[in-house]
């Protein structure tokens, strides 16, 4: 429990590590990509992390990047046939974000960090939460976009193929029609004005020193 | 489309550090420095040119015909890993001089989501072989344009008051942002 709430705040990927900035900018103009991306990612980094550490006393120490990039890139690509059959909406809307997973400096990171060096259990709960810190990041990151420029949540529109229903959420009763954040520069926008909360909140005393 | 219009896509409109957010890591991490951008991003486009085209050539003469679409993704990381070790070993031996200027960074490309990303956006906007040629070329430009930029910006930035909680990785996202509001104005 320990190890997850680490993940998600002292170690959290996006806003304090700084990996992963690419997916949390591209797949948050709707609330379901992001989430959706998030349980893909975490899907990913729990099936690499148990394999590394299972296979870690294998492994020579200068083939290590190839071999874990390899193990990564076929879990990507079986989560990548999974939704292209069962939700081919889906596969469309997230495009080449979801086979770029396998670069996604977060899950090499934890790889060589956390996985090739210490038990599968610890490596598994280091996933999950880790996992569950990008989540919630890119979430809060598409949930800020999609409620400025569109004023709703989408929870499920994309998934309806499979769950039978849509779900999207009117909040405000006012449209604030604020366009600029469905665009690609209203991604930076939000993300950095999200890390400068993240970081008024999160990190008073240590400002001074890490810059 | 035109080749000439692919291109100035590539470049300007469709940037793919602004509008696609592929290569966020060096661009927001490595660009403090004029000379460490430049370098960096002319070692991107040095790598993406080979192995955006060796990718290419395999992914229509040997995944296609052969039905297993599905491998790229194994295979596209693995050509690049290859290529970013052959092209260290080749210009370490035969051009110093170049190695001095692109050496540190080629570890780096390795598990970079530029050059990976380029190689599917070649097969997902079905460009023929020209077209993919124009398009590596141009984003490659566009990328290291960019990161230039940025650098002299950011270089600027440092000497100027900013609110704590923005220093660094915030104000960098801010003016990235600011960037992408103008650029993607180039096309109109």
């Amino acid at each position: 429990m320990k190890k997850i709430i680490n993940g998600i705040i002292q170690e959290n990927p996006v806003f304090i590590l700084l990996l992963g900035l690419c997916p949390a900018l591209a797949v948050t103009h709707t609330f379901e990509s992001a989430y959706i991306m998030g349980f893909c990612v975490i899907f990913v980094l729990l099936f690499s992390n148990i394999t590394v550490a299972i296979i870690k006393k294998l492994v020579p120490e200068n083939v290590k990047i190839p071999v874990f990039i390899i193990i990564i890139a076929t879990f990507v690509t079986t989560i990548d046939i999974l939704i292209k059959t069962y939700i081919p909406d889906l596969h469309m809307t997230l495009g080449i974000y979801l086979p770029l997973i396998t670069v996604n400096c977060i899950i090499l990171g934890r790889a060589i960090a956390v996985a090739s060096k210490e038990k599968v259990m610890n490596s598994a709960q280091d996933a999950i939460g880790i996992g569950l810190g990008f989540t919630l990041v890119i979430s809060a990151v598409a949930l800020m976009r999609e409620v400025l420029a569109h004023n709703t949540i989408t929870l499920m529109n994309d998934l309806s193929n499979i769950t039978g229903y849509e779900w999207i959420i009117t909040v405000l009763p006012v449209n604030l029609d604020l366009n600029v954040f469905a665009t690609p520069a209203g991604a930076f926008l939000a993300l950095g004005f999200l890390l400068a909360i993240f970081n008024k909140v999160f990190m008073k005393g240590e400002l001074n020193e890490s810059n | 489309m035109s080749l000439i219009s692919i291109f100035v896509a590539s470049v300007l409109t469709e940037n793919i550090i602004l509008t696609k957010f592929l290569g966020i890591c060096p661009f927001i991490g490595t660009s403090k420095r004029e000379k460490g951008a430049l370098g960096m991003g002319i070692s991107i486009t040095f790598v993406v040119f080979i192995s955006g085209i060796i990718a290419y050539l395999l992914y229509y003469y040997v995944l296609v015909p052969t039905e297993t679409e599905y491998l790229r993704t194994i295979l596209f990381v693995l050509i690049i890993a290859a290529m970013v070790q052959s092209i260290e070993l080749i210009i370490r031996k035969q051009f110093p001089k170049i190695h001095e200027l692109m050496g540190i960074f080629l570890p780096l490309i390795a598990a970079n989501c530029a050059v990976l990303g380029i190689t599917f956006l070649v097969i997902d906007y079905q460009y023929n072989f020209w077209e993919t040629i124009v398009f590596i070329l141009g984003s490659g430009l566009g990328f290291t344009a960019l990161i230039y930029l940025y650098a002299t910006i950011r270089e600027k930035l440092d000497q100027r008051p900013v609110l704590p909680s923005f220093q660094g990785v915030p104000i960098a996202l801010i003016i990235a942002g600011i960037m992408a509001m103008i650029f993607s104005r180039f096309g109109l």
